[in-house]
């Protein structure tokens, strides 16, 4: 390779390797606050901020949600299957708000596991698949859970 | 040594505009037919044979489009930046040609996935935006192919516009790890990888089928387009070239 498009070529990796560090230093900085939601745990950790929103995520237990006679308020509990925070929000759920379901609420904590929701959107997993073969993936888990209990 | 210069004097050859002119004229058509072939048979499958999905029914069939079109709107731009830095050492300048035709494909696809996914989003997440880590980085990838346009256009000169180009598309490769691990290195809105992971795709194979015939229909639609363009750079730029006068006076 003649030394001119050598140097050319010494220049492109080190323009990469310079945005690559600086860039890895500046996300390393910046991870807490690039974080979109704080899980459970952390918030019981005292991750959370006091008095200022955040964003809290995890799945809606199972049996958890109750609705108001009003029909807007509801109150359900969002786990990371370590810890729990109940969580009240008024208004409109998304469509895949359900029990088991992956949510994001954003709002304030009003006391170490009590937290108000402003807004609540829903946040689906990598999963696709038709409903047939779900039926049968948790029928066949339901099968071996039984198993498990019968021995 | 030997093979290195042979590949290279290759290289230049098939570089040359007069011959990439020739050979990009019998592709064209072969790639475009495919094409329209995979798209139409994808979009077939995606709309009417594919299942719904356990939890999102039939709106989830967006992700025909959304998913490829992301997929291209980080390809495009991986060649775009291979192409450019190829240009700029070796200055070849069928690689800058390549690299400023890409441009444009690349931030239409990167626009449709951003449209798509909002579009999606809205029903299944409940809001049309959200400023997590991969919509973010995304969103600035569609900046960085803006950025390049403009850059390209506001300098007179080509061959400084190129390298200053090639400069910024160089740079901006550092986003594209940082879309696709935004996800996993980030707690984001958005899902995990369903294909592109080293595990098993979480993916039913009804519904793999047509994912996959429309993301290779999109990349060989982006492979006539960006062929059609640099085609006709190249017959710009050679515009004094005798070969080009001859082809002009064959076409009356």
């Amino acid at each position: 390779m003649n030394p001119k498009r050598k140097s050319r070529l010494i220049l492109v990796l080190l323009i990469l390797a310079g945005t690559g560090l600086a860039v890895a230093l500046g996300t390393m900085a910046l991870k807490e606050n690039i974080q979109y939601y704080l899980s459970p745990s952390e918030v019981k950790a005292g991750k959370a901020p006091v008095e200022r929103s955040f964003r809290l995520a995890g799945l809606v237990s199972n049996g958890s949600v109750k609705r108001e006679k009003n029909g807007l308020t509801t109150h359900f509990d969002i786990t990371d299957n370590v810890e729990t925070i109940t969580v009240t929000y008024t208004g409109i759920l998304p469509d895949l708000f359900r029990e088991g379901q992956g949510i994001v609420a954003t709002g304030k904590l009003s006391d170490g596991s009590h937290f108000i929701a402003e807004e609540v959107l829903a946040k689906h997993d990598e999963n696709y698949m038709p409903p047939p073969v779900q039926d049968a993936l948790d029928k066949a888990k339901g099968m071996q859970e039984s198993g498990e209990k019968a021995q | 040594m030997n093979i290195w210069k042979s590949v290279m004097k290759f290289i230049y050859h098939f570089a040359s505009p007069k011959h990439f002119y020739r050979i990009s004229g019998k592709l064209i058509p072969w790639f475009g037919w495919l094409a329209a072939i995979l798209l139409i048979a994808g979009s077939i499958d995606g709309l009417f044979f594919a299942p719904v999905d356990y939890q999102q029914g039939d709106s989830y069939r967006i992700i025909f489009i959304h998913v490829p079109a992301a997929w291209m709107s980080m390809f495009v731009y991986m060649v775009m930046a291979s192409a450019g830095a190829i240009g700029m050492i070796w200055k070849i300048k069928l690689a800058d040609v390549v690299a400023s035709s890409s441009a444009p494909i690349g931030a239409a696809f990167t626009a449709l996935a951003l449209i798509t996914g909002s579009i999606w989003g809205k029903p299944m997440w409940g809001a049309w935006w959200v400023w997590d880590a991969r919509l973010t980085s995304e969103l600035i990838l569609l900046f960085l192919y803006l950025g390049f346009m403009a850059l390209e256009s506001a300098i007179e000169d080509p061959r400084a516009a190129a390298r200053a180009c090639a400069i910024l598309a160089i740079v901006g490769v550092i986003n594209i790890p940082i879309i696709h691990y935004s996800v996993e290195w980030w707690n984001t809105l958005h899902q995990g990888a369903t294909v592109t992971k080293l595990d098993k795709p979480s993916i039913h194979i009804s519904m793999l089928i047509p994912l996959l015939l429309m993301a290779l229909g999109f990349k060989l639609y982006y492979a006539t387009v960006v062929l059609i363009r640099a085609r006709n750079k190249v017959l710009y730029a050679e515009q004094n070239n005798r070969w080009v006068k001859e082809i002009v006076k064959q076409s009356g």
